[in-house]
């Protein structure tokens, strides 16, 4: 049994006509339209396209929410294994049609989705939502989009692991991959020089992230009746290691109670961190996590209190992601226990 | 300055009552080595015993936990020897001959901190990832005294490895080399003249400078406490740089890195074809701001100094020298000289989250050694080359890393080389 695919165009890859019938509403044919044909012609039978829904690209910029739902409608009672919209390559409310059913059908029904456009249509701002494959400007670029497309539905159909970007055709996503290149990293820097300082186009294999600026509370005014509490991620735990927080990309963080502790000694805390040497830290972790000077601090009232509960994590390469999701989750626990700063280690 | 490389093929390494390089091969008495290692103060106090094994490409064996890779390598003309002002006395070397033993290393194992040492497989799936699977490795297996201090057996490994690939080293003195390169760069004046249209480009090499058991020796001088200098690509060949090292192993240079450097490989395939590769400058990644604003202050100037057009920019290690990283890059564009930088990720082990730790827009020509938070499933092995016991707490394994059956879950941070920032190897990530 082959695989079952419904695919999306427009009113003019249906042969119904160009701008002045881009109002057309959706229409729902059996089989493959246009398009379509040169991907079952890909899947070899192994896949097929059983049902084509047409839309004109005006129709849908205008009556969106209507589309979405006639769309959706028609491809919930298929079941199919897979949703290819498009390719629309330049053609902007195509690409922008495209990329939006294409989301709501993986959104709404779960079911694996893909479409294709050039980098540049509008409908590409979608990529980190929905796996879009690069195509050329013009429809003259079919012919090479649908081998890429085809080969990369099957592996949807089938849910391989899709590898990198630049192996399988589609724009980057947000998602890094690994896989090996064909010439050693040296080799590519040196080509990358070259191609810079000749003024060439050249590819970063790596575009700078734009990162997250927290900006910083109000200063608190008296010190004297604040509650205070240490959080690190420098991996300071109790001896044992009893949660096990890994030594690099932890995936965890560790809530310790600090009542009766005046100080953190070798016999009773350690480092889990794997990115530094942990000899000092071992020898005092009150170097990492300072509870002997905010127990000083405590009893000359400079400050309120110390948290009776500290929160630790291991910063040694661990996902930002990850990182904030510990935060998110203990920063709920320090506002309900009436914090009112926090003293965050690094190392 | 110009080098003589003279490579001698290893096909093989035998255990054998003789010391010896025969027809390719390396013939080893365990003892013999064992005792010229010992010959060492600091190995004798601090190494309670040490042992040799032989890893070859292809077989189910592991090698674990790793601290370093070299290369043996021998001074046959020309002033100083191997690893000056380490093993050899201070001299500058990079001229004249060099022996290398091709297609083998000596890898020291063992634990060091236990944290901080690496996995090389030598087959299956983990040995895609790491190209010390592919050599003859000659491994030297040591366990310290009780009781002996981190940073005092760390020092006492570093010198155990060198020493063992220094008397290697010396059996290949008299042995014809099968293949001989030639590597030259030149002075100032003499390079423009000679290369009057070619642009000027040169190698920003940093140095992981850390401390405390995350350190690069240059000439035998601490990595740390040095100002970003220069030095010439030749020199590094004679083992001028080498790793102190023990950090995430995956993308730390360990000295075998540093004596086959492929930037500096690559950059001389292209010297005098296409760019006139002037020199290498080596900056520090120390941990102060201070530190990093001053050495990046400098590895700019001497980019400025030396007229350059260009440069490649390689880091070691992640994080932290993200900073230096950036920092180097930004200030050597705005002076005017491309950059392209070599650098690893930590995206996350679904790959969704941010690579660095520190971005700049003028980092806009970047290569990458791949994302090290990568998990790999790697099979047992008939054979393990020092011990198991520290697989779940090196940086990228976790707690049952290490699974009933002898298989390992772990992220590749854990296989020695994997993402190296040299741009070692050809694992890379979008």
């Amino acid at each position: 049994m082959s695989y079952r695919v419904v695919h999306y165009i427009n009113q003019f890859f249906a042969n119904i006509g160009g701008e002045e019938m881009a109002h057309v509403p959706p229409e729902l044919r059996e089989g493959a339209v246009g398009p379509g044909m040169a991907f079952n012609q890909e899947w070899k039978g192994e896949a097929e396209i059983v049902k084509t829904i047409v839309c004109g690209d005006s129709y849908f910029a205008e009556h969106e929410k209507d589309a979405k739902a006639k769309v959706l409608e028609w491809v919930k009672a298929e079941k199919p294994d897979m949703f290819v919209a498009g390719p629309a390559f330049n053609a902007g409310r195509y690409g922008y049609a495209c990329a939006n059913i294409a989301l709501a059908v993986k959104e709404e029904l779960g079911i694996p989705v893909l479409t294709g456009m050039y980098e540049e249509n509008p409908g590409a701002d979608m990529k980190d939502k929905v796996l879009i494959v690069a195509t050329t400007n013009s429809a003259a670029g079919m012919r090479k989009a649908a081998p890429v497309m085809a080969k990369l539905a099957m592996k949807l159909m089938k849910g391989e692991k899709l590898g990198a970007s630049c192996e399988e055709g589609y724009m980057p996503n947000g998602i890094r991959c690994n896989f090996f290149e064909k010439e050693r990293g040296s080799k590519r820097a040196v080509n990358m020089l070259l191609k810079k300082l000749a003024g060439e186009p050249f590819t970063t294999e790596y575009p700078m992230p734009t990162f997250d600026r927290v900006a910083p509370n109000p200063a608190i005014k008296d010190m004297s009746k604040a509650v205070v509490a240490l959080c690190t991620s420098g991996g300071i735990v109790p001896k044992g290691n009893p949660d096990h927080i890994e030594s690099s990309s932890a995936s965890h963080y560790g809530e310790y109670c600090l009542d009766g502790v005046d100080v953190l000694t070798e016999a009773t805390y350690e480092t889990a961190h794997g990115g530094y040497d942990p000899v000092y830290a071992n020898q005092d972790p009150n170097r990492v996590l300072p509870v002997d000077v905010m127990r000083e601090f405590e009893k000359e009232g400079k400050i309120g209190k110390l948290h009776n509960y500290f929160y630790t994590t291991v910063g040694n390469g661990t996902a930002v992601a990850s990182a904030r999701a510990f935060a998110k989750e203990y920063a709920q626990k320090l506002l309900k226990a009436g914090v009112n700063a926090v003293i965050m280690t690094s190392t | 300055m110009k080098l003589e490389l003279g490579l001698i093929q290893i096909k093989d390494i035998q255990f054998s009552k003789e010391c010896k390089v025969e027809n390719g091969t390396l013939f080893v008495n365990a003892d013999e080595v064992k005792t010229f290692v010992f010959g060492d103060d600091d190995v004798k106090a601090c190494v309670k015993d040490a042992h040799f094994d032989i890893a070859k490409p292809g077989e189910s064996v592991r090698i674990t936990p790793v601290k370093d890779v070299i290369e043996p390598r021998v001074k046959v003309e020309g002033p100083g020897g191997e690893f000056p002002g380490v093993i050899a006395k201070v001299d500058t070397v990079g001229t004249g001959k060099t022996h290398v033993l091709k297609g083998m290393a000596v890898v020291t194992a063992g634990k060091i901190v236990g944290f901080q040492e690496g996995v090389i497989d030598m087959s299956g799936p983990g040995a895609a990832y790491t190209d010390f699977s592919k050599l003859l490795n000659l491994v030297l297996v040591c366990d310290p005294v009780e009781g002996v201090h981190q940073h005092e057996y760390e020092h006492a490994v570093r010198m155990a490895g060198l020493r063992a690939a220094s008397f290697v080293g010396e059996l290949a003195r008299n042995v014809k080399p099968d293949e001989v390169k030639t590597y030259e760069t030149y002075g100032i004046k003499e390079g423009m003249e000679k290369f009057p249209n070619l642009p000027r480009v040169a190698y920003v090499h940093m140095l992981q400078s850390q401390g405390l058991l995350h350190d690069t020796y240059v000439y035998g001088v601490d990595a740390k406490k040095s100002l970003t200098t220069i030095i010439n690509p030749t020199e590094v060949m004679d083992g001028a740089i080498i790793s102190g090292n023990c950090v995430s192993a995956c993308d730390k240079n360990t000295t075998y890195h540093h004596q086959n450097n492929p930037v500096v490989e690559d950059l001389f395939a292209e010297h005098g074809k296409t760019l006139n590769y002037v020199c290498n400058i080596i900056t520090n990644e120390n941990v102060y701001l201070a530190d990093k604003m001053r050495s990046s202050d400098w590895t700019a100037k001497l980019c400025r100094l030396l007229d350059l057009d260009g440069v490649v920019v390689s880091q070691e290690g992640f994080g932290n020298p993200d900073t230096d990283l950036i920092m180097n890059t930004k200030k050597i564009e705005l002076a005017g000289i491309k950059t392209t930088i070599i650098t690893d990720e930590y995206a996350g082990q679904d790959g969704k989250s941010q690579s660095l730790a520190d971005a700049d827009p003028l980092a806009d020509a970047v290569v990458t050694g791949g994302n090290a938070n990568e998990v790999i499933i790697l099979p047992k092995m008939d054979k393990v080359i020092g011990t198991l016991d520290y697989v779940d707490k090196i940086a990228g394994g976790h707690a049952g890393s290490l699974r009933a059956d002898g298989t390992i879950e772990a992220e590749i941070q854990v296989i020695t080389g994997a993402t190296n920032e040299m741009g070692f190897g050809r694992l890379s990530a979008r």
